[in-house]
């Protein structure tokens, strides 16, 4: 387990240098989401007063968009100088790989939700500060959802020509249920009086949702991995 | 107790993608201490060989042994006594070349990978470039600094695939004294090329690959690119 993690770690603090020097991918998300959220509240906000219940969609597709690109970069790179295959070939258990991979986008994703939540909640009159402990509860087990599905597959179409199509058309019809319970949550904190009982059952469905994601894609990266 | 093999037996070993059959019946076998060279013209096989037998694919049919150990049977066990310098060269361009080796150390868990990568930064000629980001580094010096990547964990079997490019005559010399002390090591080497000339004299068989079938020159005094021709036009016959 210990080999496991530091494994793990070394990918992932990999990733983050990689990153940290050609900012490439956390600038285009960074960007793409914020361009989301303004187009989405030109849309929906007139005179000041947005749709009811639309901050919690935009701010889940926003990181849903954002999620995606930031995959899908991130794997490129790696296909560009087909360093995953060094990867594959080093002697640590391959889902440990796929768990630093996993960790290093989470991570980056942890940042764009950063500028994200309070730019949604300007733009949109939506006090996502009245739980702060719900609101991080929710965004972290939501997008662990997303990105654990996401990770695998993007990594599993690497070598697909047509990957840059392929990974929302296989991916936003799996990570549905993790949206929906996502925008549900959020919403239901986001009433005039935050209705916690309701937050809670849609965390506890994000974690089963969290648990099953996780387990299944430990369990069919390597064999998805090997060509 | 490590794992480690002293021989690799690539027994009746196909691979097909879809349709087209990439490698046909190979076999073939290598003890330590030799330097085996792939010969082949392009799209002959070699490069899907070498991917087979470094695991990151599965064969067909047939299959590979590494001592009594099989890819199936031995994991990361068997990975960490492989190496491999494939065309692309597995560097990160954003990353320095320290950064590179000491990644690629950690990730093998080699010991004192700082004094470990740092006479591999030497041995690549690279010890004043070190802290250069790889992005900025001619073919050449990548492809020494690769080797070197490859060469970190002290692997078994070693496996090149075209290994003298973009290397000048210097470096490509290095290369062949560099092969030559690690077949006094013991190691088993493989080495994928079309550079006859530099790879003169290095190998201690040879085998020719050609539309996915392989033969084993045998030695002779001729040169090796004439061995290599008469193999190639034998093939066609």
């Amino acid at each position: 387990m210990k080999q496991f993690l530091r494994v793990a770690w070394i990918v992932m603090r990999k990733d983050l240098t990689v990153e940290v020097r050609s900012r490439e991918i956390l600038y285009t998300t960074v960007f793409f989401a914020v361009s989301c959220v303004l187009v989405f509240a030109f849309a929906l906000v007139r005179e000041g007063r947005p749709m009811e219940d639309a901050a919690a969609g935009i701010l889940w597709i926003a990181i849903a968009f954002a999620g995606t690109l930031a995959l899908g970069r991130t794997f490129e790179r790696e296909r560009q100088t087909e360093t995953l295959r060094a990867l594959m070939l080093a002697p640590s258990d391959r889902p440990a790989i796929y768990v630093g991979k996993l960790l290093g986008i989470l991570l980056l994703l942890g940042v764009v939700e950063v500028i994200l939540v309070p730019l949604v909640g300007l733009l949109f009159n939506a006090s996502f500060g009245a739980r702060p402990l719900w609101l991080a509860l929710l965004l972290t087990t939501g997008t662990l959802g997303f990105t654990s599905v996401g990770t695998l597959f993007a990594a599993m179409l690497v070598r697909a020509r047509s990957r840059d199509v392929l990974l929302p058309v296989l991916l936003y019809p799996i990570t549905i249920p993790v949206i929906i319970a996502g925008v549900r949550g959020m919403a239901a904190l986001l009433q005039a009086t935050p209705d916690e009982p309701m937050a809670r059952f849609w965390v506890s469905l994000l974690v089963f949702f969290d648990v099953v994601f996780v387990t299944l894609a430990l369990w069919t990266f390597e064999p998805l991995m090997t060509e | 107790m490590t794992f480690d093999f002293d021989r690799l037996v690539v027994d009746d070993v196909s691979r097909n993608f879809g349709r087209r059959r990439a490698l046909n019946r190979v076999s073939l076998a290598c003890r330590a201490g030799e330097i085996i060279g792939l010969l082949g013209p392009n799209g002959a096989g070699k490069s899907t060989l070498l991917a087979i037998l470094s695991t990151l694919l599965t064969p067909s049919s047939g299959d590979v042994h590494y001592g009594t150990a099989t890819a199936s049977t031995m994991g990361p066990e068997l990975r960490a006594r492989l190496g491999l310098l494939g065309h692309d060269l597995y560097l990160y361009p954003e990353l320095t070349a320290r950064e590179n080796l000491e990644f690629f150390a950690s990730l093998y868990g080699c010991q004192h990978v700082r004094v470990l990568v740092g006479e591999a930064l030497d041995r690549a000629g690279l010890g004043d470039r070190a802290d250069d980001l790889v992005a900025g580094f001619s073919r050449g010096m990548r492809q020494r600094l690769a080797l070197e990547r490859a060469l970190l964990h002290g692997p078994r079997l070693l496996l090149l695939d075209e290994p003298f490019t973009g290397l000048d005559d210097a470096s490509g010399q290095a290369l062949v004294d560099r092969l030559k002390g690690l077949r006094q090591h013991g190691r088993i080497v493989l080495v994928a090329t079309h550079d006859l000339d530099l790879a003169e004299g290095l190998f201690d068989r040879v085998a020719v690959l050609r539309d996915g079938r392989l033969s084993m020159v045998e030695d002779s005094s001729a040169s090796l690119r004439d061995r290599y021709r008469d193999a190639v036009a034998a093939a066609r016959r």
